[in-house]
């Protein structure tokens, strides 16, 4: 089976800073992959990485074992199938939903496209507010939202950073749901996320960094149980 | 559930405000053709007014759509205005044979030769169009390639204009220094005495207002005009959508440059004059401060701005020019406290957002 995210000996500082110390993982396809660890342990600047937002100092990010990613633009690897939804949501507030959803699609305004957008925005339950502007929509519709935006190119990759973060119980719920429905056979999803349940709920895999390295890797449930990842993160 | 969609050109014309504005500019069109009660000033100071607006219009595509402020759009404006000054000298020349000052007070014996192609009227049109394209071109690619942006991008356009003033100031730069270019004899060999040339160049000012006006707006409504307010939402989300935002952020920024270029082609022959001052700093902010007064991101915004604020400028200029920056500074104030949104907001107000600063600041409006 491919690999479609392969990290290897990443390093990335800023000024003398190393937020990311020769870090190495490997997620596969199918897999959800929740990425956790306390403040400042990197996950962020991983996904930043990743996506093209900051540079590497040294190591090198294999997508789908053909392209490397460290050296691209951040557009070129959201077109190679590269996408991520950010921490804060980021939606263009200006635009009705629908637009938003258009963008996320790219250039094709046919039949075809027009279907995609009014299945994705059923997907994430917004089909009812398409014609609204984005600014008018509540926090959790805006995180859902900007999902859409993402999913609806069908990425190969999928990365979320902090999707519940501000959620009420049951919009994390729903959100649990909707990121077990965007998995799928071809699909990598990660997720960066401090709300544990919710990791357990999604996660088939979790990543525990700390200060920039792999600590743990393994299930939500030995995660648990393991002293060092107690001692640096869930016991806190 | 997909809305029904209308014709490109219906749709242009949803927004009231602006259908309002098109069919005021038509009306202006329309009454210096056929009206000839209008005099001559009247109608002088209508053509300036559209070339004020459309020069507005060009600033609110970049800062109104994609958020990108330039405080230096004189300099556009001033490429159009030379190109249009060395034109009318060299036509000038060819009709009447008289010598323009500009030759004694720069100590030439004739106009330098290579000002002789722009005695061509399309050729000087080309020029206006080719080099404004060019210096927007190579500043803004230089500028969005680093993405420097905001208060930054601002400043740096400020100081671009100011460089460029000092430098217009020079003899040696070869374009008449301090005193410019003036003495205009004729227009397309017209004497400018002749009745009739001061409707000619106000309406050819409102024809290119409205056609700019509405070719924009149809630019606007479409994809272009969505990927530029999502550029201006947010721009990296946009990038880590698949997007080379620097294309967009370019594209506009010609445009803007070009259209601002055009409005001092037909600003210049209107006033008769054309030196280092529009190149002056205040004047570009003014530009700013006509779209912020009519409320940016919807072009009629820009129109009103310009329009109302030139013509209680004008006004004044008859009779208490010393108030004028007063007059100004007030307008600015007032409108910032009570319609940060500008002049558009004049329907959503109520007497109680006085007493609630930023009640007009709903995250709907266009910002």
């Amino acid at each position: 089976m491919t690999v479609a995210v392969l990290v290897e000996g990443l390093t990335v500082e800023f000024g003398r800073f190393r937020a990311i110390d020769d870090l190495s993982l490997a997620i596969d396809y199918g897999e959800v992959r929740a990425v956790i660890g306390p403040n400042g342990a990197g996950k962020t600047t991983l996904l930043d990485v990743v996506s093209g937002v900051s540079r590497a100092k040294s190591g090198r990010i294999l997508f789908d074992e053909r392209l490397e990613l460290t050296r691209r633009s951040e557009a070129a690897i959201a077109r190679s199938g590269v996408r991520r939804k950010f921490q804060k949501p980021s939606v263009f507030e200006a635009l009705s939903v629908r637009d938003n959803v258009e963008i996320g699609l790219g250039g094709a305004n046919d039949a075809g496209s027009k279907e995609k957008v009014a299945a994705i925005l059923e997907t994430v339950g917004l089909s009812d507010h398409a014609d609204r502007l984005a600014s008018e929509l509540a926090h959790g519709q805006k995180q859902w939202l900007e999902i859409a935006m993402v999913v609806v190119s069908e990425p190969k990759v999928l990365m979320l950073d902090e999707p519940v973060a501000g959620l009420t119980d049951e919009e994390t719920e729903r959100t649990a749901a909707l990121v077990r429905r965007l998995r799928t056979p071809g699909r990598a999803i990660v997720v960066v996320e401090h709300d544990m349940d919710f990791v357990e709920a999604i996660a088939d895999r979790v990543t525990v960094l700390h200060e920039g390295r792999t600590l743990f890797e393994g299930s939500m449930a030995r995660a648990r149980a393991d002293a060092r990842v107690v001692d640096v993160y869930l016991g806190r | 559930m997909i809305a029904p969609k209308k014709a490109y050109l219906a749709r242009a014309l949803d927004d009231r405000v602006f259908s309002g504005v098109a069919a005021a500019t038509l009306l202006a069109f329309a009454a210096v053709a056929l009206w000839p009660g209008l005099s001559g000033y009247r109608v002088n100071i209508v053509g300036q007014l559209a070339c004020f607006a459309l020069l507005a219009v060009a600033l609110d595509l970049i800062w109104g759509y994609a958020g990108i402020l330039s405080l230096g759009h004189g300099l556009f404006f001033a490429i159009g205005g030379y190109v249009a000054g060395m034109h009318l000298l060299e036509q000038s020349v060819a009709t009447t044979g008289i010598t323009p000052d500009i030759v004694q007070f720069m100590g030439w014996t004739a106009l330098p030769n290579w000002w002789g192609p722009l005695g061509s009227f399309s050729i000087a049109l080309l020029a206006a169009v080719a080099v404004s394209f060019a210096a927007s071109f190579a500043f803004g690619w230089v500028s969005f390639r680093s993405r420097v942006g905001g208060v930054y991008f601002a400043i740096i356009t400020q100081a671009l204009v100011y460089v460029a003033m000092l430098l217009m100031f020079r003899n040696d730069t070869g374009f008449g220094g301090n005193n410019g270019m003036t003495g205009f004899q004729t227009i397309f060999g017209v004497p400018f005495q002749t009745p009739g040339v001061a409707e000619g160049l106000a309406l050819a000012s409102l024809g290119a207002l409205g056609l700019t006006l509405v070719g924009c707006r149809l630019l606007m409504i479409g994809r272009f005009g969505r990927l530029l307010v999502a550029t201006r939402d947010d721009e990296t989300r946009l990038r880590s959508l698949g997007y080379e935002t620097l294309r967009l952020k370019l594209a506009v920024w010609c445009l803007s440059a070009v259209i601002a270029a055009i409005a001092g082609l037909l600003y210049v022959p209107q006033v008769g004059i054309i030196n280092p001052r529009v190149l002056s700093p205040e004047l570009s902010l003014e530009i700013a401060v006509w779209c912020a007064i009519g409320g940016r991101g919807r072009l009629a915004g820009a129109v009103i701005g310009a329009v109302v604020v030139n013509a209680i400028k004008f006004s004044l200029s008859a009779t208490l020019p010393e108030l004028w920056p007063f007059v100004l500074s007030a307008l600015v104030i007032l409108v910032a406290l009570i319609f940060p949104n500008g002049l558009l907001d004049i329907g959503r107000w109520r007497p109680a957002m006085l007493t609630r600063p930023g009640a007009l600041q709903p995250k709907d409006a266009p910002s």
